[in-house]
This record gives structure tokens, C-alpha cells and sequence, in this order.
């Protein structure tokens, strides 16, 4: 019994079964969106998009044989390696990368385009699965939390200095792997209540914010006053929430890029300015809400073939599904994506070894955050951010990097009865 | 515990699932404004404006057509100006202009195309159509406006102008759209339906940039535009040309009908203006110098002016007189200048003579004749039966109401009703001694120009008129629709005529010598209208020939003296000049004479 036999027994095959639907549908929308009724243009044809897609697909089945043929152990034993490697990228793209709209994210040899960050999720999942399965951190103790965030921040921190908010915006999935791993609860309630109070501001008056949290504060003091740690923990909390509330202005102002701030406030209402900052989130909820309950048919939308939509195959992909596939496509879309979570979530917990767990966490997590800012964007839930849609985004790196992340998943799940528990 | 926390990360990615479908379901199934909003973003209806009908004159010379400009539309999302003060200079406008306009265009829509700057005419778009390729986003659509082989008739014809708000909110047909252009005045105005053709309209799809991607539902909804109908006017250019050449430097007006079928050979209105000056880019400006010009040129005056009929008015008496029997054509008058003031050197005439003399005294009698007639006792309401009798001749005579002339703002005059003397004196407390002025044409009489000139129809054909009208009828592709007008009956019987038509023929022997034409028997009647305080208006009717009238005509010239003079002048000019086709080199010192009175200086 040859190696190969092996592994291919042993896969998950439900999983790569999802992989290619999720990677044909998004083939075949990539041809929709640059369909054209009156230049007909094959699927293959390699100078459009859906054509080179083709070409990175078949890259990618490259990469999963190289996976599969690759040692499991490597993975984990190189972790650490992989992740410095990217690193220095990150660290010489600030030097020596090209700009490409606003963004200094990118290596350019020639015809071939470089994205390292997209590469960054990768090998950070693999150093916090390496970090949190080779020593023995307890996330509820403070000092750990502490020297186990460098690990996420370092990347976060450069991809933001090329000006790259959404990408690293993605790295606030770990919190997530981070949380399965024994972060204690209150920091994701309070995440989320930041979040909450944030978008409040900006539609509430600041100034009865504040005195909404005041008076709060007062009521739950008036309930709890005989234990004073409590009263404590409350007027902390209330200057943190008017401290929120009071930094809010300055962050929008004075934080932001300007087209961050619009992007905000067309989350806020997009009707202010529709043909200005409102634009993409009016013209893709317009293109999508068009579509009404079965769509408009394959190769039919109008709204994404004559442009209106920008960014239509790659960011804004999912407005052409929601246009000519409707509703049911959206269903049918999105339980494919819930299935891919689930099933990757479903691999990781069968793991026995630790790596493999929290790598399966941090694949599961950076899909998830993906997919739901991808789509939260493109009906308005969620303020415009440039990151794609996994394997429906038309990009050689983007494709690349989800097949990675997925296979040495896979990868690694096929040799789980190879790994001792420790 | 730890270990249920894989449950709670499920859950998370589960409800994010579930509130966008929820999220989904509300925009494509629930929210229909998605999908009007689509059908606007990619259908650009292109309006294909009609080709606006031609007016013609009665011997099928052009009056109006239509000469293609240039509409230069913006895009704003493609616009590239790079150097804005060289693009400014191609449209002489300045910076903070093209800003403006560009920043309208931006509110209308990014992507659309909007009017950027209106009617480029062609030598102008020669000029700047090779600069204008240089700057992308701006395209030019061709237009027409109307244009005018001869700068005539200005008042008759009317103008178009883009349709306005308040015609828009009265228009319950829900035809015209804001951008039509709509007849405001005259003819243009009158004909507008048959004139503006049907507006075509073709539903395209567009991409975000406005490229054209094919038809909509392979043009199912697309109807083609249909050219207006021309229009065949009765108007006849050389004498309107010849008619308003005359009235160089004067104000006044002259209106000349055919008798037999009412139609208006000349409408002069004067002073008047160049029709092109409004139409084209500078139609607000020209506008507006028109409106606040002193001498009125934005005033029809053949149709709007009112003025006292003066001596014509003696024709009318005579009329109505003969046809209530209280004189016959032989009653002498003494000419008793006790009671009213006469003039020329006439002592005891009949009705011939006393038209001919313009006796004041023999109609102050014939008019009592006609309003005393004894059918009451006491003499105001003798009076009132009598006036009330005449008012109803003079109605049917066409006074004192509009005559239905087929251009708007055609004005009726006033004949004094019993009711109208009630008002001022009381009931019962004026009698035929109140109200006498009448009987010369003074007193509150008012006429219209038109009004005399469809009396002098009127006596061309004894005793009754077609109302008289500018349009022969409609040109349509299929057929020439002729205009059927009213005849109206004047109820007074043709040997009457006879006598007062008898006696005008003589005028051109007497009084109005000057409007004399070899071979041509006219007949005509002079009026001065008095004026207190200025010159009198020099007021002229005449029909001719005497038997088979071609022509009738009044003659308006304000402060120019008596109606012998230059408005007879002027009604034998133009009489020549249409029934004879041209002016004989002997009557060029008429024409002189004419020419040299710039009236224009009496005026106050």
C-alpha cells in the first residue's frame, strides 16, 4: 500500500466535495459578470477573467497535490518558520512593494502579482496553533493573554501600515480561535459591546449617550450598594462607555482615512449621498434586491454586467449571484458556507492533537470572517471593506491562499490517528 | 466548560447565516424598490423630439422652418477638462458658469447625460467641434429651432419656448415632459397640437457609463416620432413684407382680409421685431428687451388694440338706420353744426352725401332716428329699447366681441350696453342725449383693428363675413384638411349695402385722393381717432374692387393726423400692390410719401 492509496482513503472527501462546488459556482459567476450578449466570449477564453480563473483553479490543484504529497509533521514543524518568512515579507513590502489603489500591499514581478498578507493568515494560523499546542498557556490569566496576542498583532500592525485595513481586519478571527482556546467571556461581550455603542454614537446624539450611560450607572449602583467591588466595576464601566462615546468623533475624524469614514457613514444611511459615498452600497444592494426571489437567470443580470456594481468580480461578487440566481441562490450560497464552517468546525474538534484542533479553529474562523464581512458589506450590514469573498472572488492570490488553508486542513486531518494526544 | 464553547462558536456562525438570509429575503423578496431602481439604472429613455411642422403662406412660400443646433449634454462621472479657462472660452462662459452648470448636472445624475449648454447653432459648432472631442464627457445632440426666411409676422407666428411648470401641472393630456418646447404665442401657440408632431420615445439599455447595450425587450415599448403637420397659412408673404415695410418707423397696425372667405392676406403689427430673436440660446434676453421696450412690440395690436372707431362708425349707422327703415338713402339733414361739429362745405345732403361729407349732424340725427323710435312713452326707456335694438346690429356686425381670429389674446372692444349706462347714471337716468357720441364712432366705443377690417369684408361682400382666420387648413401626409370657418349673417339686407357702398366708392374721389389706384375701384371711409393730448391716429378702411372684392383692409397709424393721409396712403399701396401684383412707377411718390413720415416722433 503505496503513500498516495493512503491519503486519498483517508481524506475528507464531504469537505473537498463543498471545496469544488464553492470554487465551480464562483467560476461560473466570474464568467456571468463579464458576460457581454453582444461580444460572446467562450468560458475558456484565457483573456478574460473567467478564463484565468481557470488558470489559478488548476494552479490550485497544483497546490493541493503538493500539500498531500508534503509530510503532515512539516506543518508543525515549520510553523514558526513559515510565519517569520511572511514576516519579513511584510517587513520588505513596506520597503520595496508597489502601490496598487491606495494600498502598498503588493510584490509585482512583471505579469505576476504578489499579495504577501494573503499568505499572512496562513502561517499566523499555523504559529498560534504551534504557540497554543506547544506550551501551556491559560488564557485567563492576563499575563498570558499578553504574550500570546504578539503573535496576531505583529501581522496586524504591518498590514495596516501598508494601508490594508480590511485584510487586517480579517485577523480579528482569531479572537474566535482565541475564545474556544479559554479567553474569558467578557472580552468578546465587551467587543461587541464597543461595536454596539460605537454605531450608536453615530446615530444617537453623543451627549444623551452619555447621559443614558449616567443614569444607568446610577440605577445599578442604587441596586447594588452594599458591595462596593461592584460599585466599582460599574462607574468603571460608565466612564468607559462615555469615554467610548466621547473618543468616537475624534476616531471618525481624526483615525480614519476619509473613505473610511464615509464608508461608515454610508453604513449608517446610505441615502445620504447615493451617488457619492452611498454608491456601492446603493448600487449592490440594487443589484442584489433586483434579483427578487429566483433571480434573473444565468448570464441575465444587467445591474453587475453594465457596471453599475463596482468591483463586481472580485469584492462585490456576491451581487451577481443575488442578482441572477435571486433568493434561492443567496439560500443555496450561504448554506454551502455553513456547511463549510460547520464541517471544518466538525474536523477540528475531532482531532486529537492540539495543532491540528486550533488550526482547524483558525481555518474555520478566517472563513467565517470572511465570508460574513464579504456579504455583510454587499447589503449593507456591515461597512465597505476590500477583502474577498472566498473562492468566489476572481484572484490568483485569494484562491490560493483559501485552497492552502483548507488542504493543509485536510492534510493534517487525514494523519489525525498518526498524532499521539499529549 | 471549555469544551461547550465549540457550541457557541457554532452558534455564531450560524446566527450571522441566518440573519442574512433574513437580511436577503427583506431586499429580494420582500422590498419591490430594488428592482424599479435596476430598470432606472440600466433603461435611459431617449426622447426623439418631432420634427416641428412648417408654415406656409397661401401661395406655398415658407414662412417657418426648422434649422438644426446643437444641444451639448454632459456626463459628469466621464468629464475631463484639463485646461477650464480654454473650455470656457469655447462657450464664452466664465469659471464660476461651468462650474454651476457642471455641479446641476451632478444633482440630475452622475452617469446621465444633462443639458450642458442649449442650442449651439451651426456655424458655432464648426467653430468649437474639433476643440470639443479634445474634452471627454460632452456630447452634441442635434436639435431643431424654428428659423425664418423673412423676418416677418412676427406677432401672427408666435414662438416656441421649453414648456413651463405651470403648463405642465394644467396640461391634463399628460402629454408635454419637462424639455418640450410648446407654441407660447400666435399661430404657434393656436396650431399647437397639429404643429408639435407626437414625441417619439425609444428605451434603451445602458451601462454604467451611458454606452448604449442594445434595446429594451427588443424595443417593444419603443415608438417612433411623428413630424408635426404643416401649416398652410392664408397669410400672403410679399404683401405682409410690402405691408410691414410701409409701416417703418410708425405704430400702428393693418389687418387685410379676403372678403369672400375671411381669410387674412396681411397681419402688421407695428413696431414689431425679428421672429428669430426668439428663438435660439437668446431667447431669454431678447426676451426680456422685447418685454420692456416702450413701444410695445411684444403687442398685437391688429387684435389687442382698442381704439374709437371715429367716422367709420357713420358706415355702421347708415346700415343699421337703413335696415330699421327710419331713413331711406334719400332723407336729407340740414347740416345744423349747432348741435355737433362738422366739417367741409355741405349744407343739406342725403345719406350719400352725408357719408361722403362725413356729415357729424346728419348721422346725431339719424343716430336718434334709430335709438328714439317711440315704442315707449317716456324717452329713457325709449332710449334703452333703442339701444338695446342697435347693440344687438352691432353684434352681429362683430362688435364689441371677438371675432374668434385664430391666434390667442384677440381682444373684443366695447359697445355700450343699456346695463353698462345703468352703472354710471342709475337706472332709468341716461336717455339718447347721454349717450349721442356714439353716433359718430366716439364716446365709449372701442373696435379693434381686426373689427373694422371685417367691416370693411362685411360691405365688400353686402352683408355678411366668415370670421377671419390666419390658417387655411392642415398639410398631414395623407391629405390637405381645408378649415371650415363660420359664415355669420349680418341680418341687414344686401340693397342697403348697396347705397352706403355707393357712396365710399367716392371717397378716393374726395376725401382720401391719396389712396386713388388706376383701374381699381375702391371703396373706402376715413376716421380720425381724436386724441386730447397728442396727434390724432390716422385710421383708414377700404375694401376694393367695388364688384368682386379681393381685398378689404384697415389701417392703423398712430399720431399721424387725419385718416386721409398716410393710412389711406398706405391701404392704396397695398391694395395696388395685391390686386395688380405691383405698385405703379407713377405712385412712387406715394410710397415717398409714406416713407418719409417717421411718426415715431409724434409720439408722447
Amino acid at each position: 500500500m503505496s503513500r498516495q492509496d493512503n491519503i486519498w482513503n483517508r481524506v475528507d472527501w464531504l469537505l473537498i466535495a463543498i471545496f469544488f462546488v464553492l470554487v465551480i459556482f464562483g467560476w461560473l459567476n466570474i464568467y456571468a459578470v463579464g458576460y457581454d450578449a453582444e461580444q460572446v466570449q467562450s468560458i475558456f477564453n484565457f483573456t478574460q477573467n473567467s478564463g484565468k480563473q481557470l488558470v489559478f483553479i488548476a494552479g490550485s490543484l497544483v497546490i493541493i497535490i503538493i500539500i498531500m504529497i508534503l509530510d503532515f509533521r512539516f506543518f508543525d514543524s515549520f510553523a514558526y518558520y513559515l510565519y517569520a518568512g511572511v514576516i519579513v515579507l511584510l517587513i520588505l513590502i513596506l520597503l520595496f512593494g508597489t502601490e496598487i489603489s491606495g494600498n502598498k500591499s503588493w510584490f509585482v514581478f512583471g505579469p505576476v502579482r504578489l499579495q504577501p498578507s494573503e499568505f499572512a493568515k496562513f502561517t499566523t494560523a499555523l504559529a498560534v496553533a504551534k504557540l497554543f499546542s506547544s506550551k501551556n498557556i491559560r488564557l485567563e490569566r492576563l499575563k498570558d493573554q499578553i504574550q500570546s496576542s504578539w503573535i496576531v498583532l505583529l501581522p496586524i500592525v504591518l498590514i495596516v501600515m501598508q494601508g490594508d485595513a480590511g485584510t487586517a481586519m480579517v485577523f480579528l478571527a482569531f479572537v474566535f480561535v482565541y475564545y474556544r482556546e479559554g479567553l474569558p467571556t467578557y472580552y468578546l461581550l465587551v467587543g461587541v459591546a464597543a461595536i454596539a455603542i460605537f454605531i450608536l454614537t453615530l446615530m444617537v446624539e453623543p451627549l444623551y449617550l452619555t447621559i443614558a450611560a449616567v443614569v444607568i450607572g446610577i440605577i445599578l449602583i442604587a441596586i447594588n450598594n452594599k458591595r462596593l467591588k461592584k460599585v466599582a466595576m460599574i462607574v468603571v464601566g460608565v466612564i468607559g462607555v462615555i469615554g467610548l462615546v466621547e473618543s468616537v468623533d475624534y476616531v471618525i475624524n481624526d483615525v480614519l482615512k476619509p473613505h473610511q469614514q464615509n464608508r461608515i457613514k454610508s453604513l449608517i444611511n446610505p441615502d445620504a449621498d447615493p451617488l457619492g459615498y452611498g454608491w456601492n452600497v446603493t448600487q449592490s444592494k440594487i443589484a442584489i434586491g433586483s434579483g427578487g426571489t429566483l433571480g434573473k437567470g444565468f448570464l441575465e443580470g444587467t445591474q453587475t454586467k453594465y457596471d453599475f456594481v463596482p468591483e463586481q468580480s472580485t469584492d462585490f461578487i456576491f451581487c451577481t449571484i443575488g442578482e441572477e440566481h435571486g433568493w434561492l441562490g443567496s439560500f443555496i450560497l450561504i448554506t454551502l458556507f455553513m456547511a463549510l464552517l460547520l464541517r471544518i468546525v466538525f474536523i477540528a474538534e475531532r482531532q486529537k492533537g492540539n495543532f491540528a484542533r486550533i488550526y482547524g479553529y483558525a481555518v474555520a474562523c478566517i472563513f467565517f470572517v470572511h465570508f460574513g464581512i464579504n456579504i455583510g458589506m454587499t447589503i449593507g450590514l456591515f461597512p465597505v471593506a476590500g477583502i474577498p469573498l472566498p473562492f468566489f472572488s476572481y484572484g490568483g492570490s485569494s484562491l490560493w491562499s483559501f485552497t492552502i488553508l483548507l488542504f493543509v486542513l485536510i492534510k493534517l486531518d487525514a494523519h489525525r490517528m498518526q498524532v499521539l494526544t499529549r | 466548560m471549555i469544551e461547550n464553547r465549540k457550541y457557541y462558536v457554532q452558534t455564531i456562525f450560524i446566527v450571522i447565516g441566518i440573519i442574512f438570509l433574513i437580511k436577503l429575503f427583506s431586499i429580494q423578496v420582500m422590498d419591490s424598490r430594488y428592482k424599479l431602481a435596476a430598470e432606472n439604472n440600466v433603461i435611459n429613455k431617449v426622447i426623439e423630439y418631432p420634427y416641428r411642422g412648417l408654415i406656409y403662406d397661401r401661395n406655398n412660400k415658407i414662412i417657418v422652418h426648422n434649422t438644426p443646433v446643437y444641444d451639448i449634454m454632459v456626463v459628469p462621472k466621464e468629464v475631463e477638462v484639463a485646461d477650464t479657462i480654454r473650455f470656457c472660452s469655447l462657450f464664452d462662459i466664465t469659471k464660476e458658469e461651468f462650474e454651476a452648470k457642471i455641479l446641476a448636472a451632478k444633482k440630475y445624475s452622475y452617469i446621465k447625460q444633462s443639458l450642458f449648454f442649449p442650442q449651439v447653432n451651426n456655424e458655432e459648432f464648426a467653430r468649437i467641434q474639433d476643440d470639443l472631442v479634445e474634452y471627454k464627457g460632452f456630447y452634441p445632440v442635434a436639435r431643431t429651432i424654428r428659423s425664418y426666411p423673412e423676418p416677418v409676422l412676427a406677432n401672427g407666428l408666435g414662438y416656441i419656448g421649453e414648456v413651463s411648470k405651470n403648463q405642465l401641472a394644467k396640461d391634463t393630456t399628460n402629454y408635454y415632459k419637462s424639455g418640450d418646447y410648446i407654441g407660447i404665442s400666435g399661430l404657434e401657440a393656436a396650431y399647437e397640437k397639429e404643429l408639435r408632431g407626437k414625441r417619439g420615445v425609444k428605451y434603451k439599455l445602458v451601462n454604467v457609463r451611458g454606452i448604449e447595450k442594445g434595446s429594451f425587450n427588443d424595443g417593444a415599448f419603443d415608438s417612433a416620432s411623428v413630424p408635426g403637420n404643416n401649416l398652410v397659412s392664408s397669410i400672403d408673404l410679399e404683401l405682409q413684407k410690402y405691408a410691414e415695410f410701409l409701416m417703418k418707423d410708425k405704430v400702428g397696425s393693418i389687418v387685410a382680409i379676403e372678403p369672400a372667405t375671411g381669410e387674412i392676406l396681411a397681419l402688421v403689427n407695428s413696431p414689431s421685431y425679428d421672429p428669430g430673436l426668439l428663438a435660439g440660446r437668446k431667447y431669454s434676453s431678447n426676451f426680456q428687451a422685447l418685454s420692456q421696450d416702450t413701444l410695445k412690440p411684444l403687442f398685437n395690436r391688429p387684435v389687442m388694440a382698442t381704439y374709437r372707431p371715429g367716422s367709420v362708425f357713420k358706415l355702421v349707422q347708415s346700415l343699421v338706420a337703413l335696415q330699421e327703415g327710419v331713413i331711406t338713402p334719400g332723407t336729407r339733414i340740414v347740416c345744423n353744426r349747432g348741435i355737433i361739429n362738422c366739417h367741409g362745405a355741405h349744407t343739406n345732403e342725403d345719406l350719400h352725401g352725408a357719408i361722403k361729407f362725413s356729415c357729424n349732424p346728419y348721422f346725431y340725427q339719424t343716430f336718434r332716428k334709430i335709438i328714439n323710435q317711440g315704442k315707449a312713452p317716456k324717452m329713457n326707456v325709449d332710449s334703452r329699447i333703442g339701444l338695446s335694438m342697435w347693440d344687438e346690429y352691432l353684434d352681429r356686425l362683430g362688435f364689441g366681441r371677438t371675432l374668434g381670429v385664430d391666434i390667442p389674446n384677440e381682444k373684443g372692444g366695447l359697445v355700450p350696453k343699456p346695463s353698462y349706462y345703468n352703472r354710471y347714471y342709475g337706472e332709468g337716468g341716461w336717455n339718447f342725449y347721454t349717450i349721442y357720441s356714439l353716433s359718430i364712432g366716439e364716446g365709449e366705443l372701442l373696435t379693434t383693428p381686426l373689427q373694422v377690417a371685417n367691416l370693411a369684408a362685411i360691405l365688400a361682400n353686402r352683408g355678411y363675413f366668415i370670421a377671419p382666420h390666419l390658417a387655411r387648413g392642415i398639410d398631414t401626409p395623407d391629405a390637405f384638411l381645408k378649415i371650415n370657418y363660420k359664415r355669420e349673417d349680418t341680418g341687414i339686407d344686401a340693397e342697403h349695402f348697396t347705397t352706403v357702398v355707393d357712396a365710399m366708392a367716392e371717397i378716393v374721389d374726395g376725401t382720401a385722393r391719396i389712396a386713388k389706384v388706376k383701374d381699381v375701384e375702391i371703396c373706402g371711409k376715413t376716421g380720425t381717432v381724436e386724441n386730447k393730448n397728442s396727434f390724432d391716429h390716422s385710421a383708414f378702411m377700404a375694401f376694393a374692387p367695388k364688384e368682386n372684392p379681393k381685398i378689404a383692409l384697415s389701417v392703423y397709424v398712430e399720431n399721424a393726423g387725419w385718416g386721409g393721409g398716410v393710412a389711406a396712403a398706405i391701404s392704396g399701396l397695398l391694395i395696388e400692390k395685391y390686386v395688380k401684383g405691383e405698385v405703379a412707377a407713377n405712385r412712387e411718390w406715394v410710397e415717398n410719401y409714406v416713407m418719409t413720415k417717421a411718426y415715431l416722433n409724434n409720439l408722447k
